[in-house]
């Protein structure tokens, strides 16, 4: 979140005048001021209309030029577009792995190793036949890879060519098939790398595009913060229910179309509901016409798809994991359908 | 050697005022030099001798939930930092669900500090809750309530249900134990010193007892309280205290008093020292009351009436032989040992702490043990074999018995 390292004291200082309007920086005087001392989450929990409507008013604003679950939720990664002799696309990427400490709840401070400082790493976009060259960078203290999901050559899988500590390392190959795809760091353990941040989503669009839409991209994950081998948060996009406190704004008859990934380690699956809608369930995103009508979507560890749906009435409609304990645990969050500009 | 010698001779013949202050001067110094070199000490790592020692990575945090209240509509943790370092609750979550939370004073807790976590829940009778603590820096913290009850408020209605268990299970069974007093009375001497050996046994059989409740309770403390400690300086108080006061009522000017003052003072001692042990029991009842855990009143209630019948026999049975002392000594006895239990019932319903209840306990062992060794004095004063013979040491044994299979109706 910040170039400077920071102290945990600090970043949490930090972190805490994002989420708590300063609720924290001037605990002191809030506590002088209300008896009840300083509130957490106000409002949730025990929802009720007004509670309700309150939370969804509250707004969470994060700062220029630093990644964070708003930006994600839109950024999708071309790279760097050079065209070749023989009339195809290069794109390059640059990935650095770095240790960084990140905010995964109000307040909540977690040693991740991420890729580009973020949790999830970038979600990188290409078309299916593109030349991709991806430099990869580690600065972290630990050795790392990344190995992509989808077809490509042995030698450019991330699961043999180890790259410690200040190495570095150019994945090339051609995007092949087109769908939605991830990548991930497979040094072993890959459990622990995984765990601790080191994913993104990867996704190849077709040569025939997707109908025009609203673009989203949501890598459901969860964070072990006392490191007990179980998840104490479950997000979207690495905060604890970021857009229960910031809904997504979005229009009647305006077509969404989700990346969504699971990359949620400790629990065998994750799933998305979506509230007052049906949703068109493509699996995987390899397939443009073949698809099922759903609400529920279940994904296992590292299953992913592609969703479209369109809102008919406006109004705050929840999404979130199936699984109510993982719901409760930060994956929540809310479209704000907007009515339609006549 | 010799010449330091000469040099004290000296100081001690010539005492003139300036040498007496300079000498006094000189023996406060050496008091201070340690003391002022610690200072240094302390100063110096406080600003930069601090570097030397590499800190952990991860803080080592530690929270301490003291106690969880229910009330309607609300969740109330009572937590203590009780870790090295400063902690900030960052979030707080009720059966592994995010929840809305305000923490009285701060949310940021400095070390032994404390602080009071109130969370709005709709919470179900009879159902189990837990709650946990996450910390800035993801550590969780978590405490459980078994089985969920509205937590009684100091309100009459309580007030009353606990003095009546305190009654029930303190005062009445000692004066049941006092109506002995006549049996004691017609019994010969070898008799009343099988007894009096009998009451030696129950009193070390409580003093074990409470140590042992003193040891139970202080494994739940927080570390930093040293509950272990507590318990020795307890304890050892406790005995050492009664052991002076002893010496002064029964002890040295024992030739100039009474038999009848030497007796009734053991007793009002044995009481005292019931009394503290029934205000630890009280405790224990009381606490588990609010706690949810005494489902079996009744069964409760009849088990220490059964257990607690034999302190009021050891309380009488040092003033059984000889001259009988006025009824009034008596009641007052029995108030003694009875009423704290009473005290205990409301301390340990209305405010519990751990740490109050392993200093109850151990200073409820210390004042037991005393009144066993004035016991034993007592009786090698009567018999010259005292404890040693074997119709005493039988009833010494009979005693552990008797407490023993009374104490299996005893089950909190």
């Amino acid at each position: 979140m910040n170039k400077s390292p920071l102290s945990r004291r600090n970043f949490l200082n930090i972190g805490m005048g994002i989420i708590g309007g300063s609720a924290l920086l001037s605990g002191k005087s809030l506590a002088q001021k209300h008896k009840k001392g300083v509130i957490l989450n106000p409002g949730m929990g025990h929802q009720n209309g007004t509670t309700m409507h309150n939370s969804a008013k509250q707004s969470v604003s994060y700062k220029d030029g630093e990644m964070n679950p708003m930006k994600y939720l839109t950024t999708f990664d071309y790279g760097k577009v050079r065209r070749l002799p023989n009339g195809g696309i290069q794109r390059e990427y640059t990935i650095i792995a770095q240790d960084k400490e990140i905010e995964v709840a109000p307040g909540v401070i977690y040693p991740a190793w991420t890729y580009n400082g973020y949790v999830p790493g970038p979600t990188l976009r290409c078309t299916e036949g593109d030349r991709l060259k991806i430099n990869f960078i580690n600065a972290a203290h630990m050795a790392h890879t990344i190995h992509f999901h989808g077809i490509h050559p042995a030698n450019m899988d991330g699961v043999f060519e180890i790259v410690p500590t200040g190495g570095s390392f150019t994945y090339e190959f051609t995007a092949d098939p087109f769908g939605l795809f991830l990548y991930h760091c497979h040094v072993m353990p890959v459990k622990k790398h995984v765990e601790k941040g080191l994913y993104g989503a990867f996704i190849v669009d077709s040569r025939t595009p997707r109908p025009p839409a609203k673009e989203l991209i949501m890598v459901i994950n969860g964070f072990d913060t006392d490191f007990d081998g179980e998840n104490e948060f479950y997000t979207v996009n690495g905060f604890a229910n970021c857009y229960a406190e910031n809904p997504i704004n979005i229009k009647v008859g305006e077509l969404v179309r989700i990346y969504l990934v699971n990359m949620t380690e400790f629990d065998f699956v994750n799933s998305f509901h979506l509230h007052g809608n049906m949703f068109r369930l493509y699996r995987t995103g390899t397939n443009l016409s073949e698809y099922e009508i759903t609400d529920t979507v279940m994904l296992c560890q590292g299953e992913r798809c592609v969703i479209e749906f369109s809102y008919k009435y406006p109004g705050m409609y929840m999404f979130h994991a199936h699984q109510n304990e993982f719901a409760e645990l930060g994956w929540m969050g809310f479209f704000n359908v907007l009515p339609a500009v006549s | 050697m010799s010449n330091k010698k000469v040099v004290e001779n000296k100081d001690f013949v010539s005492v003139k005022n300036g040498d007496w202050l300079r000498s006094k001067f000189t023996l406060v110094i050496t008091a201070l030099i340690p003391i002022a070199i610690l200072i240094g000490m302390i100063y110096w790592f406080a600003t930069k001798g601090a570097s030397l020692i590499e800190t952990p990575v991860v803080p080592v945090e530690k929270l301490d939930f003291e106690r969880i209240i229910l009330h309607p509509e609300e969740i109330i943790a009572y937590v203590r930092n009780t870790g090295p370092t400063e902690i900030a609750i960052a979030q707080v979550t009720v059966n592994e669900a995010l929840w809305e939370a305000s923490i009285h004073p701060n949310n940021v807790i400095p070390r032994l500090g404390r602080a009071t976590i109130t969370i709005p829940f709709h919470w179900v009778e009879g159902e189990p809750y837990e709650i946990t603590a996450i910390t800035s820096t993801g550590l969780k913290f978590t405490d459980a309530v078994e089985i969920a009850k509205e937590t009684p408020t100091p309100g009459w209605r309580y007030f009353g249900i606990f003095a009546m268990l305190g009654v029930y299970v303190g005062v009445i069974p000692v004066y049941l134990g006092f109506l002995w007093f006549p049996f004691l009375r017609r019994v010969s001497k070898k008799w009343m010193n099988f007894f009096l050996s009998l009451t030696a046994g129950l009193l070390i059989f409580l003093g074990v007892d409470a140590l042992h409740e003193a040891f139970e309770v202080a494994e739940r403390t927080p570390g930093v309280f040293q509950g272990v400690a507590l318990i020795t300086m307890g304890t050892l108080l406790s005995f050492l205290v009664l052991v002076i006061v002893g010496k002064r009522t029964i002890g040295s000017q024992a030739a100039q008093k009474s038999d009848l003052y030497m007796r009734l003072a053991l007793a009002y001692m044995i009481a005292a020292g019931i009394g503290l042990h029934n205000l630890g029991e009280g405790l224990a009842i009381g606490s588990a009351y609010v706690l949810g855990e005494v489902a079996l009143g009744a069964f409760l209630v009849i088990g220490f009436a059964i257990h607690n019948i034999t302190e009021g026999f050891g309380i009488v049975a040092p003033v059984a032989s000889g001259e009988k002392p006025r009824n009034i000594h008596f009641l007052i006895l029995g108030l003694l040992a009875g009423v704290p239990a009473i005290f205990g019932t409301w301390i340990g319903g209305f405010i519990y702490s751990d740490i109050w209840a392993t200093l109850f306990f151990a200073i409820g062992a210390g004042a037991i043990f005393q009144v066993v060794y004035e016991i034993i004095k007592l009786m090698s004063r009567e018999s010259e074999a005292g404890i040693g013979n074997l119709t005493n040491f039988t009833g010494l044994v009979v005693g552990l018995l008797i407490m023993y299979i009374t104490g299996l109706f005893v089950v909190i």
